[in-house]
C-alpha cells in the first residue's frame, strides 16, 4: 500500500497563548481532494500553512507530524522544506492581488518559480510560465504573459496564481480561500477549472473555505474544524446529507439555501394598514463619479419603490453599484440626477439643513464590523449617540434606552462599557443595528451586514433583522452579493448589473423563473450543497457560457 | 507622497489601533525597558531644568559670575587644576577665559534648550493641527488653498531662513522666544500632512457616516469621532518632532544665531569649544555629551511612546514574517 | 502623466512665486533702517541718505517688489557710483557688501557645496541603505540589535558634534589627516578629495543613520507583505527574496526621502560648511546673516528654496514610477 500523499498526526499549533489547532489527525490519498470547512477561529488556515512548512521562523509553536509527499516537514532543513514547496505541494492564495508581485510581469514570477525548481535556462522557463498560462485559460498567454499583476481583472488574477501553482507539476495543491475574494461567478469559473485540471493531471487537492457550498462543490471528502479540532469527517454525499455531529448540523442548517423558498410571514402589527404612500421612492436615480475622460456611471437610471413593513433585497456582484445605490438612499452621497421621495416628500436635492427633520428616520447597518464603530469610544456610547444627538440630555433616561436596545439586539446590557475590540464581529454588527434603532428610523438599509461574519453568525442577525422588522414596521432595504442569503430575507428583489437594475419583481418569482440572462448566470453560479445538483448546475454553466 | 512617508513614520493607522484608555497605553510603555529607562532620564532633564535656580544655589554658584583667579591668564585662559577646574566648589569645572560656573552654566543652558524646543514643538503642533484638520474637512477649495500654503511651507528652508529671520530681528526681542517662534512657525508642514491624512482616512470610515445619519453636524463628528483618534499619531510625532527642535536650536546657537551670550545654551557653548578640548575637555564633552544623551533618551522614548500607541505595528517591525495579520484573525472569537 | 507633470509645474512655480512675496516681506519690510543697515553702523546720515537713493529703498513697497521680480525675471540695471551696470535675469540684485551680484556670488560657491552635498550624498546612500538592509536580513540577531543602536545614537547626534570630534581625533591628536581645507576639483583632484574626506564622512554618518532606520522600517514592512510570503511559499531562497522582491518595493520611500533631502542640502548644509571651512553657499550666507547683507541673504534663500522645490517635485514623481501602486493623482 502506497503511503498517503499527506499524513498528518496530532498537529498542535499555537501562536503564543492561543491555541490555533489542537491535536488535528488526518490523511490524504494521493489525487483525492479533501475540503476543510470552519468558521474563523477553527483553525483550518493554520493547519494548511503548516503543510508547507510556512510557521517555521514566525514563532509559532508547531508540534505533531506532518508528512506531505514523503517530506517529514516538521523536521526538514531549510533546503528540503525549500525543495518541498513548489515542487511537491504548492499553494494557492486568498488574494491575488497583494499575493503576487507588483513589480514583475506575471511571466517572469511563474519563471522565477520554475527555476527555482527545475534547473533550465530562462527561455525554457518562460515557455513553460506561457504554457501553464495558457493552461488556466488565459487568453493570447504569450503576449499576456508580459503583463503585471493589476492590469488582470481579479478572477483572471486567481487564475495566474493557479499558474503558478501548476508549473512545477506538484503532486499537492493546497488551496487557503481561493474564491473568497471574487464575484460568485467568477468563483464559479474557477472552481470550474481546478475541477478540470484535477481532472487531468491526478493533482490532489486540499481545500480550505469556510463556505460549505465551494467544498461540496470540488472535492471528494469534507474535514469539518471547530476550534482548531476535527469535528466530523467523510465523503461529501454523507457529510452534507446525513451528518453525524451536532455542530456539522448546525452549521449545515445555518447555510442559506438559494433554491429555499421563503417562509411565509404573517404580516407584522404595524404593516399592514399603513399608509398607501410607499416609503420610499428613487425615480430614475443616477449617481457619477469624477470627470472628464474618467467619467464613471456608478449608477445608471435606478427606479424602486418600498413600503413599511417591506423587505427589498438588492444583489449584485462588485461594481453593480449596489453600495452606492444604498448610500444615495439615505442620503450620505447626494444622487447626480434623479428623484427621491421620502413618503411622498421628495428628499433628493434637499440641503442638508432641510434634511435634518427626516435624518434620523433613515438609518444604515454597515458591512465593516472593525470600521462601523469606533474603536475609542465603547459600545454603549456609540449606540447612545443618535439618542444625544437628538437633544436628549438627562442621562438616567439615555442609560436606560441604551440598556434596553442592547438586550432587544441580543447582547447584555451590562456590557456597555465595553470596548469594539471586546467583541466578536457578530456582536459588532449588532452594536451597529442597535445604534441604528435608537434612532427611532422608519427605513434602515443594510450595506452587506453580514458578509464579514460566520455562518452560523449570519444565520442569528439575519433573524434578529426579520425580527425587529417584524415588530416594528420599518422598511428594511437588504444589500448583498450573496444570492441565497438575499433570498432568505426579502419580499422583493432587484437584481444589479453595472448600475442598472436588469430585474426587478417578488422574490419567488426572480429566483423562480428568472428572466433576464444575467439573473440566470448569477443562479447557475450559485455552489450547491449536493454533488448531484452541483455537476447539474456545472452543465448548465457550461450551456450559458457557450451561448 | 511625502504624506506616506510621514504616516509611516508615526506608525498607527487609525482604525487598526485597539482602543487603549490611558491605562493600557501606560502599560505597553512601561513593559518597554528602554523607553523606560529613557522616560527617567528625559523627566531628570526636565526636573534640572526647571529647578536650575535651586540646582545652583545648590552648588552655591551662578551662572554669570566670572572668577579670574581660577583662570591662567597667562597661559590663554587655561582653567587651573585638572579637567578642567573640577572640584568640590565647581562640580563641573570652570569656563575657560572667564571662570564661570560650568555646573550653572550647564544647568541654566538646559533651561533654555529644553524651554525653546517646547514652545517650538507645540507651536508646530498647533498650526499643524488646525491647517491639517481644516484641509481635512473644508471644501475642495479650501483644502487645495491650505494644502498650497503647507507646500510652500516645506519649500522653505528651515536653517536658511532662521538665519535670516534672527539677523533682522533687533535685539530688543528676547531671544529663545524669537527662536522658538521662528522653528515653531517653520516646522509645521510635517504635522498639518499627518493630520489631514490621518483625518481623511477617518472620515471615510463607516463610523463617522453613522454619525452624519444620526444627525451630527460636520464640527461635532470632528470633534467628538476624529479628534480622538488623531491625538495617537499627533503624539508619536511631536514626540519625535521634539528632539530635532533640540537639535535645531543648538545649531543655531553653535552658527552663533541664536542665544546670544550671556544666556548659556548647549548649543552656544559648544563654539569655542574646540579650542579648548585638550587644556579644558570638559568644556567641550559637557554640553555636546548631554546634547547627545538629551536627543538620544527623547528618541527612544519617543519610539517607545509610538509602540505603546499601536502595538501591532511594532510586532510586525519585531517579527516580520508576515504572519502578524493571520493571528489576529485566528484570536477573532465566535458568538 | 502629462497632465500631472503640468500640475506639478504649475503648482512648484506657485510655491516659488510665494516665497519670493514672503521673503520681500520678511526682510524688507522688516523693523530696522535698511539702508542703514545696508550702510553699515559707521555711516553718516550724508551716506545713508545717499544709500537710500542708490537702492529706491524710498520707493513704495510694491515697487520694489515690482523691480525685484522684474529683475528675477528680465534682468535689471543698478546704478552703481560711477555709472549703470546690467544685471542679467535671473536678477538676484547686488550685495551690499561687495558690490557684486548675487548671481555671480552664488554661482562660484556652487561648485563647493555641490561638491560636499554629492559626495556626501553617495557615502549616506551607500551605508545607511546597505546598513539598513543588513538589519533586515539578519533580524532578531545580534548584528541588528548592534546596528539598531548605533544607528539611533547616529540620529541623535548632531553633525556638528561628530564633525568637532572627527577634527579633533583625526586631524588634531592623530594628524593623519590635514586640516580640512577645500581645494577646487578643477585645480587638484586628489587634495580636492582628501580635503573634503572629513566633511563627507560627517555628514554622511549622521545622515546614514536616518537612512539606516528608514531603510530597515521599510523593509521589514515589505517583508511582511503577501507577495513575500508567496515567493517563501514556493522555495525561493531568503536571499532572492530580499534582492527580488522586497527590496525594490522598500526603497520607494528611501529614495523619495533622499532626493528630498538632497535639495535641502543645497541651502541647508550651513552647519558642515562652517565648521569645516568650506567655501560654499552655506558659509557665505552666515556671514552675509551676521553682517546683514539683505540682497544675498533673500537671494540666498531663494535658491535654496528652489532646489527644495525641484527636489520636492522629483521626488514625487520617483515615488509614483518606484511604486507603480501609487496612482498618480
Amino acid at each position: 500500500m502506497t503511503s498517503p500523499l499527506v499524513r498528518v498526526e496530532d498537529l498542535t499549533i499555537d501562536f503564543g497563548k492561543v491555541r490555533a489547532v489542537d491535536g488535528l489527525s488526518f490523511t490524504l490519498e494521493a489525487g483525492a481532494a479533501l475540503g476543510v470547512v470552519g468558521e474563523s477561529g477553527s483553525g483550518k488556515s493554520a493547519s494548511a500553512s503548516a503543510l508547507l512548512g510556512l510557521h517555521r521562523g514566525t514563532g509559532a509553536r508547531v508540534t505533531g507530524t506532518v508528512h506531505v509527499a514523503g517530506t517529514d516537514v516538521g523536521a526538514a532543513d531549510e533546503a528540503g522544506l525549500r525543495a518541498l514547496r513548489g515542487a511537491e505541494a504548492a499553494m494557492i492564495f486568498q488574494d491575488p492581488l497583494s499575493s503576487l508581485d507588483p513589480y514583475y510581469t506575471v511571466g517572469d514570477q511563474i519563471a522565477e518559480v520554475y527555476r527555482v525548481h527545475n534547473r533550465v535556462s530562462r527561455r525554457a522557463a518562460r515557455a513553460r510560465a506561457v504554457e501553464v498560462l495558457d493552461r488556466v485559460g488565459i487568453p493570447d498567454a504569450a503576449r499576456r504573459a508580459r503583463f503585471r499583476p493589476h492590469e488582470f481583472s481579479g478572477g483572471m488574477r486567481q487564475r495566474v496564481l493557479i499558474a503558478m501553482a501548476l508549473a512545477c507539476e506538484p503532486r499537492l495543491i493546497v488551496a487557503d480561500e481561493p474564491t473568497t475574494a471574487l464575484d460568485v461567478t467568477v468563483q464559479a469559473q474557477i472552481l470550474d477549472l481546478l475541477h478540470e485540471l484535477r481532472r487531468e493531471t491526478g493533482t490532489g487537492l486540499l481545500l480550505v473555505t469556510h463556505d460549505v457550498g465551494v467544498a461540496a462543490e470540488s472535492v471528494d471528502d469534507i474535514l469539518v474544524m471547530r476550534h482548531g479540532r476535527a469535528v466530523e469527517r467523510g465523503p461529501v454525499a454523507e457529510v452534507l446529507g446525513a451528518p453525524r455531529e451536532p455542530y456539522t448540523r448546525e452549521l449545515l442548517a445555518s447555510v442559506p439555501r438559494v433554491d429555499a423558498k421563503r417562509a411565509s410571514r404573517v404580516p407584522g402589527p404595524r404593516a399592514a394598514g399603513g399608509e398607501d404612500v410607499p416609503l420610499l421612492e428613487a425615480v430614475g436615480l443616477r449617481r457619477e463619479f469624477g470627470r472628464g475622460a474618467g467619467r464613471v456611471t456608478a449608477v445608471d437610471e435606478v427606479s424602486l419603490t418600498l413600503h413599511a413593513g417591506e423587505t427589498l433585497g438588492i444583489v449584485g456582484e462588485s461594481g453593480s453599484g449596489k453600495t452606492t445605490l444604498g448610500r444615495m438612499l439615505v442620503r450620505l452621497l447626494d444622487p447626480t440626477a434623479g428623484g427621491l421621495r421620502y413618503r411622498g416628500r421628495d428628499i433628493a436635492s434637499l440641503p442638508e439643513n432641510g434634511l435634518r427633520p427626516f435624518r434620523r428616520e433613515l438609518q444604515m447597518v454597515f458591512q465593516d464590523p472593525v470600521a462601523s464603530l469606533n474603536p475609542r469610544r465603547s459600545a454603549g456610547e456609540s449606540v447612545a449617540d443618535p439618542i444625544r444627538a437628538a437633544g436628549e440630555t438627562d442621562e438616567g433616561r439615555i442609560r436606560a434606552r441604551v440598556g434596553e436596545l442592547l438586550e432587544r439586539v441580543g447582547l447584555d446590557a451590562g456590557h456597555h462599557e465595553r470596548y469594539p475590540h471586546e467583541f466578536s464581529g457578530g456582536q459588532r454588527q449588532r452594536i451597529g443595528i442597535a445604534r441604528a434603532l435608537a434612532a427611532e428610523p422608519k427605513l434602515i438599509v443594510c450595506d452587506e451586514p453580514v458578509s464579514a461574519l460566520d455562518v452560523t453568525t449570519q444565520a442569528q442577525v439575519i433573524a434578529l433583522l426579520a425580527e425587529l422588522q417584524h415588530e416594528l414596521g420599518i422598511g428594511l432595504v437588504f444589500i448583498a452579493h450573496d444570492l441565497a442569503v438575499v433570498r432568505q430575507v426579502s419580499d422583493r428583489v432587484a437584481v444589479m448589473r453595472q448600475g442598472r437594475i436588469v430585474e426587478q419583481g417578488p422574490v419567488d418569482e426572480v429566483y423562480g423563473s428568472p428572466r433576464d440572462p444575467y439573473t440566470r448566470q448569477l443562479l447557475a453560479a450559485v455552489p450547491a450543497l449536493d454533488p448531484a445538483l452541483a455537476a447539474v448546475r456545472r452543465a448548465t454553466r457550461r450551456e450559458l457560457a457557450a451561448a | 507622497m511625502s504624506e506616506a512617508l510621514l504616516v509611516q513614520e508615526a506608525g498607527a493607522a487609525p482604525v487598526a489601533a485597539p482602543a487603549s484608555g490611558a491605562r493600557q497605553f501606560w502599560r505597553r510603555l512601561r513593559a518597554q525597558r528602554a523607553a523606560t529607562a529613557a522616560a527617567a532620564v528625559v523627566l531628570l532633564l526636565f526636573l534640572a531644568a526647571i529647578a536650575a535656580p535651586l540646582l545652583a544655589a545648590l552648588a552655591g554658584q551662578d551662572p554669570d559670575t566670572y572668577h579670574p583667579d581660577l583662570v591662567d591668564s597667562a597661559a590663554g585662559g587655561v582653567p587651573i587644576g585638572s579637567f578642567g577646574g573640577i572640584g568640590a566648589d565647581h562640580w563641573f569645572g570652570v569656563e575657560p577665559q572667564t571662570g564661570r560656573d560650568l555646573f550653572a552654566r550647564v544647568v541654566y543652558g538646559a533651561r533654555v534648550s529644553l524651554g525653546v524646543a517646547v514652545v517650538a514643538t507645540v507651536l508646530q503642533v498647533t498650526i499643524g493641527v488646525t491647517v491639517g484638520l481644516g484641509a481635512a474637512l473644508g471644501s475642495r477649495r479650501v483644502d487645495q488653498v491650505l494644502s498650497r500654503i503647507t507646500d510652500v511651507n516645506v519649500a522653505l528652508p528651515l536653517m536658511v531662513i532662521a538665519l535670516g529671520l534672527l539677523a533682522i530681528v533687533p535685539s530688543s526681542f528676547p531671544r529663545p522666544v524669537l527662536i522658538a517662534l521662528v522653528i515653531g512657525g517653520i516646522n509645521w508642514a510635517g504635522t498639518s500632512k499627518i493630520v489631514r491624512a490621518q483625518a481623511l482616512a477617518l472620515k471615510s470610515l463607516d463610523f463617522v457616516s453613522a454619525a452624519r445619519l444620526a444627525g451630527r453636524g460636520r464640527w461635532s463628528i470632528a470633534r467628538r469621532e476624529l479628534l480622538p483618534s488623531l491625538a495617537a499619531p499627533v503624539i508619536t510625532y511631536a514626540a519625535l518632532l521634539f528632539p530635532v527642535n533640540i537639535t535645531v536650536e543648538a545649531a543655531l546657537s553653535f552658527l552663533g544665531v541664536g542665544i546670544k551670550p550671556p544666556t548659556p545654551s548647549w548649543g552656544q557653548m559648544l563654539t569655542e569649544a574646540d579650542t579648548w578640548y585638550q587644556s579644558a575637555p570638559t568644556y567641550l564633552l559637557l554640553p555636546a555629551g548631554l546634547l547627545f544623551v538629551t536627543v538620544l533618551a527623547l528618541t527612544v522614548l519617543g519610539e517607545g511612546i509610538r509602540t505603546a500607541l499601536d502595538p501591532r505595528a511594532a510586532s510586525r517591525l519585531r517579527i516580520g514574517t508576515g504572519r502578524g495579520q493571520r493571528e489576529e484573525h485566528a484570536k477573532e472569537p465566535t458568538t | 502623466m502629462t497632465g500631472f507633470l503640468l500640475r506639478r509645474l504649475g503648482g512648484a512655480v506657485f510655491v516659488l512665486l510665494s516665497l519670493t512675496v514672503i521673503l520681500y516681506a520678511v526682510f524688507y519690510v522688516a523693523p530696522g533702517d535698511v539702508a542703514q543697515i545696508a550702510c553699515g553702523p559707521r555711516c553718516s546720515p550724508a551716506q545713508v541718505a545717499q544709500v537710500t537713493e542708490q537702492l529706491r529703498l524710498d520707493d513704495p513697497v510694491y515697487t520694489q517688489y515690482g523691480h525685484f521680480l522684474q529683475g528675477v525675471l528680465a534682468g535689471r540695471d543698478f546704478s552703481t557710483g560711477t555709472g549703470v551696470e546690467h544685471c542679467s535675469a535671473p536678477c538676484l540684485g547686488v550685495s551690499y557688501q561687495s558690490d557684486q551680484q548675487v548671481m555671480r556670488l552664488i554661482l562660484a560657491k556652487l561648485p563647493a557645496t555641490g561638491s560636499l552635498v554629492i559626495g556626501a550624498f553617495a557615502g549616506w546612500i551607500l551605508l545607511g541603505v546597505g546598513t539598513g538592509v543588513l538589519s533586515a536580513w539578519r533580524r532578531g540577531r545580534i548584528t541588528e540589535r548592534v546596528l539598531t543602536w548605533l544607528t539611533l545614537a547616529g540620529t541623535a547626534t548632531p553633525v556638528f558634534v561628530i564633525g568637532l570630534l572627527l577634527i579633533i581625533v583625526f586631524c588634531s591628536t592623530l594628524q593623519w589627516l590635514p586640516s580640512p581645507a577645500y581645494v577646487p576639483f578643477t585645480e587638484n583632484p586628489e587634495q580636492w578629495a582628501w580635503g573634503l574626506l572629513l566633511p563627507w564622512v560627517s555628514l554622511a554618518l549622521i545622515e546614514s543613520a536616518k537612512y539606516a532606520r528608514l531603510t530597515r522600517s521599510s523593509m521589514l514592512e515589505t517583508l511582511a507583505e503577501d507577495h513575500v510570503r508567496t515567493f517563501r511559499a514556493y522555495g525561493v531562497g531568503e536571499r532572492a527574496i530580499i534582492g527580488r522582491h522586497a527590496l525594490r518595493g522598500a526603497l520607494a520611500p528611501v529614495i523619495a526621502l533622499s532626493a528630498l533631502d538632497f535639495g535641502s542640502m543645497f541651502g541647508g548644509a550651513v552647519l558642515t560648511e562652517s565648521l569645516f571651512g568650506i567655501p560654499g553657499i552655506g558659509r557665505e550666507l552666515v556671514h552675509a546673516v551676521k553682517v546683514v547683507d539683505l540682497p544675498v541673504v533673500v537671494g540666498m534663500v531663494l535658491v535654496a528654496g528652489f532646489f527644495v522645490v525641484l527636489a520636492n517635485a522629483v521626488a514625487d514623481v520617483l515615488y509614483a514610477l518606484a511604486d507603480r501602486r501609487v496612482v498618480l493623482s
